[in-house]
């Protein structure tokens, strides 16, 4: 089915586009819990070494730069924002507040992933504070510390190599949006990729409390 | 089911609708795919066949006859490592999956049927990883990559056997994900969830664990990684990690993970036992229900590997009591699946002695383990190769026997295509025959104290490891049968009609071959599953 | 046996015969199961053979109380194993008190077995006959798994940390021993033998083998020599005496028992449980000793009077 101009095909597997808009759906919900099982992994090692090595891990802790991390929480917050704006705009059919939208996502993700990477990561490298690398800390948790930064670094490594992938996926959309590929009644892509963007964010609210502000009263 | 579909003739199916490489490499119809997949698992379980014909071979001689230690150690790393990734979990999910669940719901294909075709060249992908440690010297830590051993002291391609096994992880999540939006949300009108096939209730708890479970095992994989490349201390104590922290997520996917290698099969025998003695199968909500209730407890279970790692005692208390409890739906599946022979009109083609071999097999082999969820055997047992026959009697003589029954069933529906009857039941017995011969010693030689992995062994064992051997040469000959008459079948075997075996069930109710888009109309059912009766169907 | 074939191996433990009562038990529950479903299908199939293309049997679409049945029968059966074998599995974790303890180091590809008079095997054990023999143990490199078929023993023997298993041997003889948990290329080489010996027997073989200092003089010459008593004899560190076993109180207001693992712990990593009330200066000795090494400073300071053994006298 097309209508003049949209390209929302209904694809040949289903019967209409409301059961294929569910099916997209309940794929993404799914998709989701995989990446919840995923993490969900990574966060129970995390706890139990934390149980094991309480000092290290607090001592590595208070080597984060808490500040950074706080600015781009809420830089990621606001990108969920902007990509709840981005989906409403969609629905609306406003194809320039949606390409705004979008860019303004990608834009803020763009963000985290460069303040991550260049200032928390290079600056933690340069510390000697990276595993198996060069890591030398002169403290008597140096070894629970070693494996914290193990965890710091494969936590939001993952995290951010999840973000990448979001932020080529919305540069595609973009482009398609551009090119006037969503509807009021089509945009599913759209809504999908806001799930996963959500998702991604969620994470972080994880992430940023378990690394950097759990052992901010000892 | 109603009759609104109409049969095509057999002149223009999926399978000639177009010739060429690409018509097949870019098919985005899950019939192709699923045949796709029958020819690389086809591949992978000889090439893991094969390690385990030399590691037989090998192992008459209390010296060993064959092999370097080092080499047998590789030999039962790839065999495990290929049968449970890359034959048994794919198996019947990807070739008997792929190719029913749209039909048995009713609908043109899956819901994602580019990510279907993702999904097996995901799977390729992961196979060409997992070849290539192969060839290149081979890996050697066992398929369970237990720590350090694997993360510090193994020598070769650990890495490379790892990413492979991580990559078509992928293959297996996406593979369930597909199959469950299919079947909450493209049932043909009138298919309510209690007229489902149980091949699909099946196939649902399967894709179920497939989706929760698998992430798992990727990020454990991830962390061995990490930790092989970086020399840091995730799970090597001498650098401050856990080895049992690994062996608590390694075993909560892979637990579960034997129970996606079981469930399709038990999904399969339920057809099978209707269709070959005309009646309903008996108790179908305690079939479906059961098939659930063992994805959930089989996430509850994993310590049961785990008795003498060092866990706690009340750690293992929990996990045995649960690990009993697991054995309870199966049960309940046993008993149901004879009950429905009673008063039935059974006929003993192929598929149906392949599920009678599984029902008995599997009773055999799952009532073991009620020797290993109970504390005080298992201490015994644990790493001797009763375990080896344990497990073996499920995956073998349970789900590859369900396997090869559906293969022998479906045939004719992929196909069009008759193979001679004679031949299967006679390479089913065969089969049958070799299996009990290569697996019931080990049971013995396991209590006897035998480890497993054991490339050389006191020669008081020798009579148990030949006569296992000897089995193990019968068993390679019955799956060659198959092979021969199958390729045979599909050039000079008979033409199938739409329905040899007279089966209910939506897919019979369409050509054989399916056209592309399965039904000429979209079905509408307005019967209960297996309907084989002319009158309604009495409670006892 | 059976037409002189062996199905199981001696039974040359204490617990041997129990574990085998409840394996025959299993053993003829599964075959009977087995046989049962086997040939009740046989049956079936052949008194409802098809006998015409045309029949359509009367279908039944189920049995409550059938299900019911055949779900409280074998839900009763598990509850019944399950109970049976968790008391003798809960019976046979605890050694005794008065048991003998043996040291046992596993490393790629060898048993190294440590007496505490000072006697050092490799990959034999020899013990005495009627006695419980506690044997506590680790790993230098990978995960192996100390197995003795004829007693019905089996543990895994990790790095970093201590595990343990007792026994107590019924018959004299020799008896395999394996390592069970898949180690490395000669894993299947890393096999020795149990032999059990009359008492005096084994106090001659004791008494006529090579022996170096008992493990606890061992001990004590590296207290000598890595001068402890700096510290741990002078107020700066805990004291020894009667620690093993005692409740120690940390600084951050936990308290832990002071077993090996603690012992072990506090040698190699010494800043993972700070002692409450002492200074956090003791150097780690990570690298500088081996588990040989440590498992005598341990009986050394076990020598030195335990908790239990304090407790009992007042």
């Amino acid at each position: 089915m097309l209508s003049e101009g949209h390209v929302t095909a209904l694809a040949h597997q289903f019967e209409d586009l409301e059961q294929q808009r569910e099916a997209a759906s309940l794929g993404m919900w799914l998709f989701l819990a995989t990446e919840i099982m995923f993490f969900g992994g990574l966060f129970t090692a995390y706890t139990v070494y934390r149980m094991m090595y309480l000092p290290g891990f607090d001592v590595g802790s208070h080597l984060l730069n808490v500040k950074l991390g706080a600015v781009n929480t809420i830089v990621l917050l606001s990108s969920s924002l902007t990509m709840a704006l981005a989906v409403r705009a969609a629905m609306l059919g406003k194809r320039r507040h949606l390409v705004t939208f979008l860019v303004l996502t990608m834009l803020l993700g763009l963000t985290f992933v460069g303040v991550k990477l260049t200032f928390e990561w290079h600056h933690e490298y340069v510390e000697h504070l990276a595993p198996g690398l060069d890591f030398d800390l002169n403290s008597p948790h140096a070894k629970g510390a070693e494996l914290f930064f193990v965890f710091y670094f494969t936590m939001t490594g993952v995290h951010a190599l999840h973000m990448i992938i979001g932020l080529a996926v919305m540069a595609v959309l973009t482009w398609q949006a551009i090119q006037g590929r969503f509807t009021p009644e089509g945009y599913t892509a759209i809504e999908m990729a806001g799930l996963y963007w959500h998702f991604v964010d969620v994470v972080w609210i994880f992430l940023f409390p378990l690394l950097y502000l759990i052992g901010a009263h000892h | 089911m109603s009759q609104t579909a109409v049969e095509t003739s057999p002149g223009v199916n999926y399978l000639n609708v177009k010739y060429g490489v690409k018509s097949w490499l870019l098919t985005t119809d899950h019939k192709r795919i699923a045949l796709l997949y029958l020819a690389s698992i086809t591949f992978f379980f000889m090439v893991g066949g094969a390690a385990a014909g030399l590691m037989r071979l090998h192992l008459i001689e209390p010296q060993g006859a064959l092999l370097e230690p080092a080499t047998y150690n590789k030999m039962f790393s790839i065999h495990g490592i290929i049968m449970v990734f890359f034959f048994l979990i794919p198996s019947i999910p990807a070739v008997m999956g792929n190719f029913l669940v749209p039909m048995m719901v009713g609908a043109r294909d899956l819901a994602f049927p580019r990510l279907n075709l993702l999904s097996w060249y995901i799977y390729i992908a992961g196979g060409l990883f997992t070849l290539y440690a192969m060839i290149a010297g081979g890996v050697d830590t066992g398929w369970t990559f237990y720590t350090p051993l694997s993360t510090t002291y193994a020598n070769g391609n650990v890495m490379a056997a790892a990413l492979g096994v991580f990559i078509t992880g992928f293959s297996s999540i996406l593979t369930g994900l597909n199959f469950v939006v299919t079947i909450h949300k493209m049932r043909a009108p009138g298919l309510t969830w209690f007229r489902l096939p149980l091949f699909l209730w099946a196939i649902y708890a399967t894709s179920i664990i497939m989706i929760l479970g698998t992430p798992v095992l990727a990020i454990t994989l991830v962390l061995v990684a990490l930790e092989r490349l970086f020399h840091v201390g995730v799970f090597d104590p001498a650098l401050g990690g856990d080895p049992i922290l690994f062996q608590h997520l390694f075993w909560f996917y892979s637990h579960p993970a034997v129970y996606i290698m079981i469930l399709p099969s038990m999904g399969v025998v339920s057809e099978l036992v209707t269709c070959f003695s005309r009646k309903r199968v008996f108790g179908y909500s305690f079939i479906a229900f059961s098939s659930v209730a063992i994805a959930a407890i089989s996430f509850l279970v994993w310590g049961h590997h785990m008795f003498v790692s060092g866990q706690s005692v009340y750690a293992s208390l929990v996990f045995s009591a649960l690990s009993f409890a697991v054995a309870i739906p199966s049960a309940i599946k046993v008993f149901n699946w004879t009950a429905t022979l009673y008063r039935g009109s059974i006929s003993y083609q192929a598929p149906m002695l392949y599920a009678m071999g599984f029902i008995a097999l599997f009773t055999m082999g799952g009532l073991t383990g009620l020797f290993l969820a109970s504390l005080a055997t298992d201490i015994h047992l644990h790493d001797t190769y009763f375990i080896i026959a344990h497990f073996h009697y499920i995956m073998v003589g349970g789900a590859l026997m369900g396997y090869l029954g559906g293969l022998h069933f479906w045939w004719p529906k992929m196909t069009g295509r008759l193979y001679p009857d004679g031949w299967a039941r006679f390479a089913a017995l065969v089969i049958f025959i070799g299996f009990n011969l290569t697996f019931m010693p080990q049971f013995v030689l396991g209590y006897l104290g035998m480890p497993r992995r054991y490339a050389v062994y006191p020669e008081e064992f020798q009579v148990l490891n030949v006569m296992s051997s000897a089995g193990a040469s019968i068993l390679g000959v019955g799956y060659i049968i198959p092979l021969v008459y199958f390729i045979w079948s599909m050039r000079y075997g008979p033409v199938a009609g739409p329905n040899p075996w007279g089966a209910k069930g939506l897919e019979w109710q369409t050509s054989s071959p399916p056209p592309t888009e399965n039904f000429e109309q979209a079905p509408t059912v307005t019967e209960e599953a297996y309907a084989y009766g002319a009158k309604e169907a009495r409670v006892v | 046996m059976w037409f002189g074939f062996p199905l199981r191996p001696e039974q040359a433990s204490t617990i041997a015969e129990g574990i085998d009562n409840l394996y025959y038990s299993l053993t003829a529950i599964d075959l009977f199961f087995t046989a049962v479903i086997f040939l009740t299908i046989f049956y079936f199939m052949i008194r409802y053979r098809r006998r015409s293309q045309q029949e359509t049997p009367e279908q039944i679409e189920g049995s409550l109380p059938l299900e019911i049945l055949w779900s409280i029968v074998p839900l009763v059966l598990v509850v019944v194993t399950f109970v049976w074998s968790t008391s003798l599995f809960i019976r046979n974790a605890r050694p005794p008190e008065a048991a003998t303890e043996i040291f046992v180091i596993g490393k790629q590809w060898m048993w190294q077995l440590q007496h505490p008079e000072g006697v050092r095997e490799i990959n034999e054990l020899h013990v005495p006959v009627g006695r419980p023999i506690k044997l506590t143990m680790t790993s230098e490199d990978v995960i192996h798994d100390f197995f003795i078929p004829a007693f019905r023993v089996k543990k895994d023997v990790v790095p970093g940390k201590y595990t343990s298993l007792w026994f107590q041997a019924t018959k004299t003889g020799q008896y395999h021993l394996f390592c069970a948990q898949y180690c490395g290329v000669s894993h299947a080489l890393m096999r020795g033998e149990v032999i059990v010996m009359e008492p005096q027997d084994y106090e001659r073989w004791l008494s006529g083998s090579k022996k170096e200092n008992s493990m606890a003089a061992s001990g004590a010459r590296l207290y000598d020599q890595y001068a402890c008593i700096t510290c741990h004899g002078a107020g700066k560190g805990p004291a020894f005496n009667d620690l093993y076993m005692s409740k120690v109180r940390l600084q951050d207001g936990k308290t832990v028992l002071a077993d090996e693992e603690y012992l072990r712990e506090s040698i190699l990593f010494p800043s993972a449980k700070l002692v409450e009330g002492y200074p956090a200066i003791m150097p780690t000795f990570k690298g500088q000793l081996t588990e040989e090494q440590i498992l005598q400073f341990i009986a050394y300071i076990k020598s030195l009077g335990s908790a239990e053994r304090k407790a009992a006298h007042e």
